[in-house]
C-alpha cells in the first residue's frame, strides 16, 4: 500500500441530516422559520421599566417559596385543600363509572355502528374544549363553588378515560373474545370474561393517572370560581402574599408527588 | 370419589384472604366515595343546581347567533395566541434539553446530585399549570404576551423534560459503546452515539407538546398573559355571549387545524 492511496481516506465524517434530505428543502424551510421567528419576536412588546419593577417582586416569590408561610392563611389553605381533594376523588370517580360504557360503546369490534357513532361524538366533544371553558360556563350555570369543579371534572375525565379505554378495547387479543364467543357466551358474558380481564389493569391505572390530573387541574379551575386551592392561590397572588402563595404551590407539588409514588405502588398491586 | 371431588374444584384467579382484602378495599373506596360528596356540597346551593337548565337555555339562547362582524377583531389575538405557543414550546424545549440529560440515568454526570435535582425540576414544572405559571408571572414582568411565552416554556419543561429522558433511558447501550470503542470523547459519544437514537422521539415530543400549548394558550388571557384569552375575557366581562361563541368557534377550529398539523408531522417524522 502507498501512502498516497491511504490519504484519499476522509479523515473526518460529517453526520448526514436526518429529518430532510434535500438540500434546497431543508434551507428554505430554515429560512422560513427565521422570518418567523423575527416576525413573531417583534410582536413582543416589553415594557422594561414594568420588567425591572417586577425583578424585585419575582425576588420577593422566590424568598416566599423559599420561606413559605402556612400558618397565618391556614385556614383558608386547608379549607382550599379539602375543596380540591374532594372534588379530585368524587369527579374521577363518577367520571370513571360514566366513561366505561361510553368507552364500551366507543369501541368499534364492540358495538353497532350507530352506538359507535354516538359515543365518539361524546368524547370529542368532552376534549375539544380546554377545562378552564368548560369550568366558566358551569360556574355560570350552577353558581360558584365546588360542584360546578366536580362537574367539570368529571366531565374532562370522560374525554380522557373513554377515548384511551375505547382504543385499547379495540387492540385487545380477538383469539380470547373468539374463544368466549364460540362457547356460546352472551353479550355481556363476551364483556365480563373475554375483554375485562384484558384491560382491568390499564383500566385502574389509567383512573390512577386520571386522579393524578384531576387534582392538579382541580388547583387551576378555582381560578374562575368553580372551588378549590386555585381560588385561594389567585388571592395569595392578588393580595401580594407570596410567602402565602409559595406555602400553597409546595402543597401542590407535595401532594402531586405522592400521588406519583402512590398510583406507582398500586398499579403493581393491582396487577 | 376421588375424581368427583376433583371437578368441584374451581379455579380462582385469587387465594379468599387477598379477595376478601380486595373487598374491604372496594368497600373503603365507596366509603370515602359518599364522605367526599357530603364534604363537598356542604355548602352547595340545590336552589341553583336544579335552576341550572334553565339558566343553560338562556345562555344558549343569547349566544345564537354568533356576532360575526366580531371576528375581524380577533385575528391579531389568534396571532399572539399561535406565537405564544411556538415560541414558548422552543423556548422550553430548549431548557427541557440539558435537563433531560442531566436526569436520564444513563448520561448524568452525578446521580447522587445533579439526577435528583433534575427531576424535581420536572416534577415542580408538571405539577404547577400554565395558568398558574401565567399568573406569577403577570405578577411579576406585568400583563402581556412575554408573561404568556414564559409561561408556557416553563410549563413544558417538564412534560418534554420527561418523555426526554425516558427516550434517552432507552437508548441502545451498544451503539454508545461502538462509539467510545473509536476513542470518542464525552461530547462525541453524546453527539454521535445518543442524539441520533432520540432524534425521531425528540421532534414527536416537541410536536406534540407545541399542540398542547396551542390549547394552552387560549386561555392564558383570562389571567392576563396576552392573547385571544383577553377577548373571551373581556366578552365574558361584558356578557356579550354572541362574541363568546365566535371566540370559542374560533378556538375550536384552531385546535382542530393544530391537531391535524401536529399528526401529520409526527406520521412524517416517525
Amino acid at each position: 500500500m502507498s501512502r498516497a492511496a491511504v490519504s484519499h481516506y476522509p479523515t473526518s465524517w460529517r453526520r448526514p441530516p436526518q429529518i430532510i434530505t434535500g438540500r434546497r428543502w431543508r434551507i428554505g424551510i430554515q429560512l422560513g422559520i427565521l422570518a418567523y421567528l423575527i416576525l413573531a419576536g417583534s410582536s413582543v412588546e416589553v415594557d422594561w421599566q414594568r420588567v425591572m419593577e417586577g425583578l424585585e417582586r419575582g425576588q420577593r416569590f422566590a424568598m416566599g417559596f423559599l420561606q413559605p408561610d402556612f400558618a397565618s392563611r391556614w385556614g383558608d389553605i386547608s379549607r382550599g385543600l379539602i375543596e380540591s381533594l374532594t372534588m379530585t376523588l368524587t369527579s374521577t370517580v363518577i367520571g370513571v363509572l360514566i366513561s366505561v360504557p361510553i368507552g364500551i360503546g366507543a369501541a368499534r369490534n364492540l358495538a353497532p355502528r350507530s352506538v359507535y357513532l354516538v359515543c365518539r361524538a361524546i368524547i370529542a366533544v368532552s376534549r375539544a374544549l380546554q377545562e378552564i371553558i368548560i369550568a366558566i360556563f358551569f360556574v355560570a350555570m350552577f353558581g360558584f363553588g365546588p360542584f360546578a369543579g366536580f362537574l367539570t371534572l368529571s366531565l374532562a375525565t370522560i374525554g380522557f378515560l373513554a377515548k384511551l379505554l375505547a382504543d385499547d378495547i379495540e387492540e385487545i387479543e380477538p383469539g380470547q373474545a373468539d374463544a368466549i364467543r364460540a362457547t356460546g357466551a352472551s353479550w355481556w358474558q363476551l364483556i365480563n370474561y373475554a375483554i375485562q380481564p384484558q384491560v382491568m389493569p390499564r383500566l385502574i391505572g389509567l383512573s390512577l393517572y386520571r386522579l393524578d390530573i384531576n387534582f392538579r387541574e382541580s388547583a387551576v379551575i378555582g381560578i374562575v370560581g368553580a372551588g378549590g386551592i386555585g381560588g385561594t392561590l389567585n388571592t395569595a397572588i392578588d393580595r401580594y402574599e407570596y410567602d402565602s402563595a409559595g406555602a400553597i404551590l409546595l402543597v401542590i407539588i407535595a401532594i402531586v408527588m405522592v400521588a406519583e409514588y402512590a398510583s406507582g405502588y398500586v398499579r403493581k398491586f393491582v396487577q | 370419589m376421588s375424581q368427583s371431588s376433583n371437578q368441584k374444584a374451581i379455579w380462582r384467579h385469587r387465594t379468599s384472604r387477598q379477595r376478601l382484602m380486595l373487598w374491604f378495599g372496594w368497600l373503603g373506596l365507596v366509603a370515602l366515595f359518599v364522605w367526599c360528596w357530603q364534604l363537598m356540597n356542604r355548602e352547595t346551593m340545590w336552589f341553583f343546581v336544579l335552576d341550572a337548565p334553565r339558566q343553560a337555555a338562556d345562555i344558549g339562547g343569547r349566544m345564537w347567533p354568533p356576532r360575526w362582524e366580531y371576528l375581524p377583531e380577533l385575528l391579531i389575538p389568534l396571532w399572539d395566541t399561535i406565537n405564544i405557543a411556538t415560541i414558548g414550546t422552543i423556548g422550553g424545549v430548549l431548557m427541557a434539553v440539558p435537563i433531560a440529560f442531566l436526569a436520564a440515568r444513563n448520561t448524568t454526570p452525578s446521580t447522587r446530585f445533579l439526577r435528583p435535582v433534575a427531576l424535581f425540576i420536572i416534577v415542580t414544572s408538571r405539577s404547577i399549570n400554565a395558568l398558574i405559571w401565567a399568573l406569577l408571572l403577570v405578577a411579576i414582568i406585568g400583563p402581556g404576551i412575554l408573561a404568556g411565552m414564559v409561561a408556557i416554556a416553563l410549563r413544558s419543561i417538564g412534560f418534554v423534560g420527561k418523555l426526554l429522558y425516558e427516550a434517552i433511558e432507552e437508548t441502545d447501550p451498544l451503539q454508545v459503546e461502538a462509539v467510545a470503542a473509536t476513542g470518542a470523547g464525552r461530547a462525541q459519544v453524546l453527539n454521535y452515539g445518543i442524539v441520533p437514537q432520540i432524534m425521531p422521539a425528540f421532534w414527536g415530543i416537541s410536536v406534540f407538546r407545541w399542540d398542547i400549548n396551542i390549547r394552552e394558550s387560549t386561555i392564558l388571557g383570562l389571567v392576563g398573559a396576552g392573547g385571544i384569552g383577553l377577548k373571551l375575557q373581556g366578552s365574558l366581562n361584558t356578557l356579550a355571549w354572541g362574541q363568546v361563541s365566535v371566540i370559542l368557534l374560533l378556538i375550536l377550529g384552531t385546535v382542530v387545524v393544530s391537531e391535524w398539523i401536529s399528526a401529520r408531522m409526527r406520521h412524517a417524522i416517525i
